[in-house]
């Protein structure tokens, strides 16, 4: 048999009957536009969750001085002298896992504007710092590189800071506030970001280069603290790992020997493992979940193909049955259905991953959601719905070819 | 009128066709043996049960016998594989059935191209050529593009006609082809059916109505899966005359 016929058979019986045809084509269609808009939103969503949680700083790692002994008693963190700019450089330098590093000093003290002043803490930080903790500039500008190199007396202030210095809403920035008594030029406003889950206002602090506040507040030379964010969430254990090989370098703290034990680490590196862990539960939630939403519309969608296929095929038992009579052999007729199948499930499949592509831009346009449509779902919901569109016209079909012809065309 | 001179296009051999019903052997065909010569009009009768649908499929090659032979126009059918016989039936068999079957909401023309488009030999112009003469043949040269559903019992078994006529077959198998249509209509069909017999063809139309045997040229009765008659039609009536004796509009 040779395949021009069988195909302008099966064309010819498609056309024939354009609302059957449409309607078979219609199951995959609509199978496969939901299960692309369910995955859609549902994409979309867990994206727009993942961003939030990492808003929180997920990803962020703390190094801060060890606390020292001193005569039995375990003294203040802060009090540590040993962390220096040459360890943040070392760090910066070597740790392949960390995107952004930050030096970090700190004082509190009384900002005063005119006959305004609130207490407040003044972090020395560099620009990497706004990455790391997942703040934005609201008005203004950061500082700039000349500006920490000269240890300029600028700074950028947080919501809660402006709110009691300027409590007449005027524009604080050009202002000269005072911290004790040294002027700071403000060059720019942070945008609020409320309180954090432990009930600290993370809208009271100013930021200033680092250079300024160890000059010209602290007259230090060693940090506070040094801050970076990993690559991703994901490897902040290894960028723990290797900043602490970097310092204990630098430190030279020894390994342990045979005779002798290790040398205490004299700082502490912390992450945000319970960020980090909730992270994970909820992304591997939302995937259970999406998993079985995509589960259940494919399953839907198969039954309804499958249903439509099977009947459209039994009805045609008759048809079958003459076609045999007139010289039909079961190959052919298995070919012809075949043919059929897979034209309607296929033209049915790019239409229904059209509308299901417009559907979620609908969705996303009109009603403001979130959506993510990925390559993968179009091609499984399209394999899924496509394969069960041409089984189920195929098994059917397999039968009806090894039916005998005269029970074919006596059936009712 | 038996002419050993003609051609034999159909010869049954002591055919019999048993089926399995549950643990009975039901005895359909018990023995059939005739041959049925070229540019016969022969009529199977018999009542239901006599056996004549088994008959009607062993002689279309929609079936096969348990014991005996049958050969078509030369050709032992008896051994032959489904797929060889649909070959066989597209070739040499033209079926008319009693409710058309033709395919929905296609043209005549579509319909009656259907056998040809399983025959690769044909070419997609020849085809519609065919098609279109065999329509003429029958009176439907006007209506080569009207779908089946816009037509009338009547011209919708001419369709069908057409499409047995198309291929150019051995023999032609009818079954019950007026069964459906009302007196005035089942005339002109089998006006037609004289038409096409003058014309030389191998017509064999089964049927329960006994008026039809005076129309063919042979008459075989089944009863019990046995042949209990085989006569010559020695006074053929004419189906023409029949039809121009019925008062107009019989039915309106």
């Amino acid at each position: 048999m040779n395949y021009t016929n069988l195909f302008k058979i099966a064309l010819r019986a498609i056309a024939a009957n354009k609302t059957r045809s449409f309607l078979t084509a219609l199951g995959i269609i609509i199978g496969i536009a939901s299960v692309i808009t369910m995955l859609a939103v549902g994409q979309g969503t867990k994206q727009s969750i993942q961003a939030n949680i990492a808003e929180m700083g997920s990803n962020m790692i703390m190094i801060s001085p060890g606390a020292d002994m001193r005569g039995g008693v375990r003294q203040e963190a802060s009090s540590m002298e040993t962390l220096k700019m040459s360890d943040y450089e070392a760090i910066k330098d070597e740790c392949q896992y960390i995107k952004a590093i930050s030096p970090m000093v700190s004082s509190s003290g009384q900002f005063i504007y005119g006959n305004e002043n609130t207490p407040s803490t003044i972090y020395g930080v560099n620009q990497d710092y706004l990455e790391i903790r997942q703040i934005d500039v609201a008005d203004g500008e950061i500082f700039t590189d000349a500006e920490i190199k000269t240890s300029a007396k600028v700074c950028i202030l947080g919501q809660t800071v402006v709110d009691n210095l300027f409590p007449d809403g005027s524009d604080p920035i050009g202002k000269v506030v005072r911290f004790n008594s040294i002027p700071f030029r403000v060059i720019g406003v942070l945008k609020k970001k409320g309180y954090n889950s432990m009930g600290m206002d993370q809208d009271d602090l100013v930021l200033a280069p680092y250079t300024s506040v160890m000059k010209r507040i602290l007259a230090q030379t060693y940090l506070n603290g040094i801050q970076c964010s990993a690559v991703t969430e994901g490897v902040t254990d290894k960028a723990t790992e290797e900043i602490c090989n970097i310092l204990r370098r630098t430190h030279k703290l020894k390994d342990a020997t045979e005779t002798t034990e290790a040398d205490e680490d004299d700082f502490t590196i912390r992450s945000q493992e319970e960020l980090a862990s909730m992270m994970n539960s909820t992304t591997d939630m939302l995937t259970i979940l999406l998993g079985c939403v995509a589960g259940i519309s494919l399953v839907v969608g198969g039954i309804g193909i499958m249903n439509i296929m099977y009947v459209s095929v039994t009805e045609r038992t008759r048809e079958i049955g003459l076609r045999m009579s007139v010289g039909a052999r079961g190959i052919d007729i298995l070919n012809q259905f075949l043919i059929e199948a897979v034209l309607l499930s296929v033209s049915g499949g790019l239409i229904g991953v059209a509308l299901g592509i417009g559907a979620s831009f609908s969705i996303k346009a009109f009603a403001h959601w979130p959506i993510a449509i990925q390559l993968w779902t179009i091609i499984m919901s399209f394999a899924v719905c496509t394969f069960t569109g041409v089984f189920f016209g195929w098994y059917p079909a397999k039968k009806a070819a090894q039916l005998d012809p005269i029970e074919a065309l006596r059936y009712e | 009128m038996a002419d050993d001179n003609k051609k034999v296009v159909i010869e049954l051999q002591d055919v019999k066709r048993e089926f399995l019903v549950g643990d009975e052997t039901v005895h359909a065909l018990r023995g059939v043996s005739f041959k049925i010569y070229e540019g016969e009009f022969v009529t199977i009768m018999g009542k239901s049960g006599s056996g004549k649908s088994t008959l009607l499929n062993q002689l279309g090659c929609l079936d096969t016998p348990t014991k005996g032979e049958y050969y078509l126009d030369g050709v032992s059918v008896r051994k032959m594989s489904k797929p060889q016989r649909a070959v066989l039936r597209n070739r040499k068999i033209g079926f008319i059935f009693q409710n058309y079957n033709l395919l929905p909401k296609t043209t005549s023309v579509e319909n009656v191209e259907l056998p040809l488009m399983y025959n690769t030999g044909i070419s997609a112009k020849e085809r519609r050529e065919r098609a279109i003469a065999a329509l003429q043949a029958v009176g439907l040269g006007d209506r080569l593009y009207h779908r089946s559903n816009q037509m009338s019992g009547g011209q919708m078994q001419r369709v069908a006609i057409a499409r047995a006529l198309v291929n150019n077959p051995a023999v032609i198998l009818a079954d019950e082809a007026t069964g459906n249509l009302d007196t005035r209509t089942s005339f002109e069909i089998l006006v037609l059916f004289q038409k096409l017999h003058a014309q030389g063809r191998t017509i064999i139309f089964v049927t329960h109505n006994p008026d039809i045997a005076n129309y063919s040229s042979r008459n075989i009765m089944l009863r019990d899966g046995h042949v209990i008659s085989d006569e010559y039609n020695k006074n053929i009536m004419s189906a023409a005359e029949g039809l121009s004796a019925l008062p107009a509009n019989t039915d309106e």
